[in-house]
């Protein structure tokens, strides 16, 4: 892999594409853009001399599962998001360096692209005891992630681990794991949600910076907008059955084989923001709900610690006992209705007895 | 006894000479006072049915009906519940602005939903009066104009601050549907600042709902045993705005 700074020109040579083609290309770019006779000289000097985007990619606390999605990815393959469209200088799990000579790259890549580089981040680095519980190349991970971050020009930081704390970070979160936006501050942050996100939206994104430059438009928790702005339940093919009220009320009941609304099956789409129902999920053939089961919320702050994936309404796990809004409200509003009736009772009496004094005094 | 209590007078109320108000002056004299002023009492039972169609809509939201049979185009069930809750969550909205304007322009008794007049010793004083009329422990209630201390208190605490709490978090919850564009989730969208978890903002809005419920049981309750036992109208004067003193 090594670290040489190959351009998009040598890659499509590469490829086995000709200079005339490439040509005919970036003349044809530049006409269906409608830019002037100038532009196609341009774009072909922007390709023969930028660089791709170096990336290194670093494995905290996690599963791998967002490897195992990425590498997924049809649109585009992945293979040509990793050996076109980025140099892919640095992941531990995929590469062929190993030991000293993988280690050596991170330090390579760091002096020759001070700020250039990207760092994506799978997984979390876990705090408690100096950060032992995740040693990556005989340091805890925590030390290499900051080092790396200093000179990054952004952070990726993938899946639900990386951006909230996933299974690792769930209640009571033993080895203090901790989402990367806590532990680095200084930088901007593109959370790439899921358990694992959706393997176009990962190419998607990345595709995204190294076309533009620049990181995609973020919302308000450091997400990106193009695929993270609507809920599921927005766009589930099932929402119809919702709007009518028809829902699956059981495993296996009539509405569950006639594809009906999960909401009542604890379907967890209605506050869960990522493009499952729009892009789904292996090169668009099927998503949770499609396959008859609800969505678990899997991109979603803290989703280990919301009760079963299959209850509608949430556990509030205060007072060392697990009950829904519903059961303590209806607890908290009984036990108010009994003192008012309580209350009313104690002042008929006493009114009762008052008006009896009161009628004595009068004789 | 209630009902040998004459009809009182139509004369003009003279508030100087009454001056019964949170501060804690009793009430003596004349029998009856202009307290809720028409918008008061036009908001009051707006949000009381607001509130009432909000609660039933959104429990079935959260534990919906059994369900429809049919074709999904042949049934909008759902879609109606959700509709109602929404329409009247805007309603409540927009009474509760209307009513903090009232505020401003209203008569002295139109604030006092709004605050608790925390650095008066006074009224401390005549909160624990209120509690220990309420405990049984005093004899005789105490009258007031308008809302006695401890009801005051209850009325921020309980009714002010849940529903302000609910309309925040109702329409960020509503900004999921209209999106990340629309006015309402560039006016509550921090409320997700927060609570990144939409669902905890849904939990959250679900024990609102409950505690709601609590301060209507109370509310009306305190309503008529006050009617009863202080000796002065309390249900009426939400409907005529004046308040009688029967003794």
């Amino acid at each position: 892999m090594g670290a040489a700074t190959e351009t998009f020109y040598s890659v499509i040579r590469r490829q086995g594409i000709t200079r005339r083609s490439f040509h005919k290309f970036c003349s044809l770019t530049a006409t269906s853009l409608g830019l002037g006779p100038l532009a196609a000289s341009r774009i072909a000097n922007a390709l023969e001399t930028k660089p791709r985007v170096p990336v290194i990619w670093m494995h905290g606390l996690e599963c791998t599962c967002c490897s195992e999605s990425f590498i997924r990815s049809a649109h585009p393959l992945v293979k040509d998001a990793v050996l076109s469209m980025i140099s892919l200088d640095y992941d531990d799990t995929i590469m062929a360096a190993a030991g000293h000579q993988a280690e050596a790259i991170l330090e390579e890549t760091r002096a020759k692209y001070k700020g250039q580089y990207v760092l994506a981040v799978e997984g979390n680095p876990p705090l408690n005891e100096g950060g032992m519980f995740c040693i990556d190349g005989g340091k805890p991970f925590v030390e290499k992630l900051k080092v790396m971050a200093e000179d990054a020009m952004a952070i990726i930081a993938w899946g639900a681990c990386a951006s909230w704390g996933c299974v690792q970070a769930a209640k009571p979160n033993p080895t203090q794991a901790t989402p990367i936006d806590k532990v680095i501050t200084n930088k901007p942050i593109i959370k790439v949600p899921g358990c694992p996100p959706i393997a176009e939206v990962m190419t998607g994104v990345v595709t995204y910076i190294t076309t533009f430059g620049k990181l995609p438009e973020l919302d308000r928790q450091g997400r990106p907008k193009m695929f993270y702005s609507q809920r599921i339940h927005d766009k589930c093919y099932r929402r119809p059955h919702f709007d009518a009220g028809q829902f699956v009320e059981e495993w296996d009941d009539e509405a569950a084989r006639k594809g009906y609304c999960l909401y009542k099956m604890g379907c967890k789409g209605p506050t869960t923001y990522n493009a499952c129902s729009t892009v789904r999920w292996n090169g668009g053939v099927s998503f949770p709900i499609q396959s008859g089961h609800g969505c678990i919320g899997c991109s979603e702050d803290g989703f280990w610690d919301k009760g079963s994936f299959y209850d509608r309404l949430t556990n509030i796990k205060q007072f060392g006992i697990e009950k829904n809004a519903d059961q303590i409200g209806m607890a908290a509003a009984g036990a108010v209705g009994a003192a008012v009736a309580a209350h009313a009772a104690v002042t008929a009496v006493k009114r009762l007895a008052s008006k009896r004094e009161d009628t004595k005094q009068d004789h | 006894m209630m009902d040998a209590v004459a009809p009182t007078s139509e004369a003009k109320p003279d508030l100087t000479a009454i001056a019964a108000d949170a501060a804690g002056e009793q009430a003596v004299g004349r029998p009856t006072v202009y307290v809720y002023e028409a918008p008061v009492r036009i908001c009051h039972w707006v949000n009381a049915v607001s509130i009432l169609v909000l609660m039933v809509t959104g429990y079935l939201i959260g534990t919906p009906l059994p369900t429809v049979a049919g074709e999904a185009s042949d049934n909008f069930v759902m879609g109606y519940i959700r509709f109602a809750h929404f329409a009247a969550g805007q309603v409540l909205a927009v009474f509760f602005l209307a009513r903090i304007l009232w505020a401003f322009v209203g008569n002295h008794h139109s604030r006092q939903i709004f605050y608790i007049p925390v650095h008066r010793k006074q009224f401390w004083k005549e909160v624990l009066h209120e509690i220990r009329w309420y405990a049984f422990l005093e004899r005789e209630p105490k009258m007031y104009v308008g809302h006695n201390p401890l009801a005051q208190t209850a009325m921020f605490t309980g009714f002010t601050l849940f529903v302000a709490f609910m309309i925040v978090t109702g329409f960020a919850l509503y900004s999921e549907g209209t999106g990340i564009d629309s006015w309402q989730h560039r006016l509550f969208g921090w409320v997700f600042a927060i609570w990144p978890n939409s669902q905890d903002v849904h939990t959250w809005h679900h024990l609102g709902m409950w505690a709601l419920v609590m301060f209507v049981l109370v509310h009306i309750y305190a309503a008529i045993r006050e009617d009863i036992m202080s000796r002065q109208s309390i249900i009426s004067s939400m409907v005529s705005g004046e308040r009688q003193f029967r003794d």
